[in-house]
């Protein structure tokens, strides 16, 4: 497997959608590449770093002003 | 007035679909609920689309305010939350338009650039690359690093990796095919990890 195959198959390793055959030829490709192993170790850390840091948080009192508004209109039938 | 069905396949029908009858029979309350539930999504994923603080506002507000209106034609097909979004996805587009002077602005802008598609930074991360930013530092490098991205990836990593949608919620919301989503998610992964390792990648000679 080339690397090129390699990272098309990317996305379907992460997300963990690739039949028992595949992961196998997969692997062998990481036990030889580093460089392939560093792509997907950091692809991985990249959505766990921004799943897990709130980026644009909505503050409490903006939250309530925004939400009374949207209640206030339903209300009158919007 | 129609009711609801069950998603096909499901057994329990979702939370939603029993607050969602309970608008339609006219209870306000059930619709604060589901504001509750969703307003910081939505907020955020407006804000992706928008950039901008006072559009993500405005665009969140009309999103909820045209759900409500439109809640006869929710099918129950889909869920609630995904109905929701492709709402907020159109609401956010259409601030954009207008802050850009009615210029045209569409999920498809940018995906032409092969930019980021092959990996060119091979060094390895730091075992904890967050620890050396402070949390004001490192939400910065996060918003200056997926700002950065063709919209048209953006929206489909914030929905797909951030929010949490199936590839399949993810087409049907913004309206593209299976193997588009795929491929600008996987696009955008990689422009991220790119732009992330100049921040990230581990130090030579030990230092931090």
């Amino acid at each position: 497997m080339k690397c090129t195959e390699f990272l098309a198959r990317l996305d379907d390793l992460i997300d963990d959608s690739v039949t028992p055959e595949m992961r196998v030829e997969l692997q062998g490709h990481l036990g030889r590449c580093g460089h392939c192993e560093v792509v997907l170790n950091t692809t991985r850390k990249t959505i766990e770093i921004y799943r897990s840091h709130e980026i644009y948080d909505l503050p409490a009192g903006l939250r309530d002003r925004l939400h009374a508004a949207i209640m206030a209109r339903c209300k009158k039938g919007c | 007035m129609a009711t609801i069905q069950p998603i096909a396949g499901e057994l329990e029908p979702h939370p939603d679909v029993a607050l969602v009858e309970r608008v339609r029979g006219g209870d306000v309350s059930a619709y604060d609920t589901l504001v509750r539930k969703y307003d910081r999504q939505i907020f955020r994923i407006a804000q992706h689309v928008t950039q901008n603080r006072e559009d993500a506002e405005d665009a969140m507000q009309d999103a909820f305010l045209k759900a409500y209106e439109k809640l006869d034609q929710f099918q129950g097909n889909s869920k609630f939350y995904t109905w929701l979004v492709r709402i907020a996805v159109n609401e956010s587009l259409m601030r954009l338009r207008k802050r850009r002077t009615g210029k045209m602005v569409s999920i498809d802008e940018d995906v032409e650039t092969e930019e980021g598609s092959v990996p060119r930074d091979l060094a390895d991360w730091a075992p904890d690359p967050e620890q050396n930013y402070n949390q004001a530092e490192l939400g910065e490098i996060l918003r200056k690093t997926i700002q950065g991205l063709p919209q048209g990836f953006r929206i489909v990593f914030v929905l797909r990796d951030v929010e949490g949608l199936s590839t399949e919620e993810t087409a049907e919301t913004l309206g593209l095919s299976i193997p588009a989503v795929k491929s600008r998610l996987l696009r955008a992964r990689l422009q991220l990890r790119e732009r992330l390792s100049r921040y990230f990648h581990r130090k030579r000679g030990g230092e931090k």
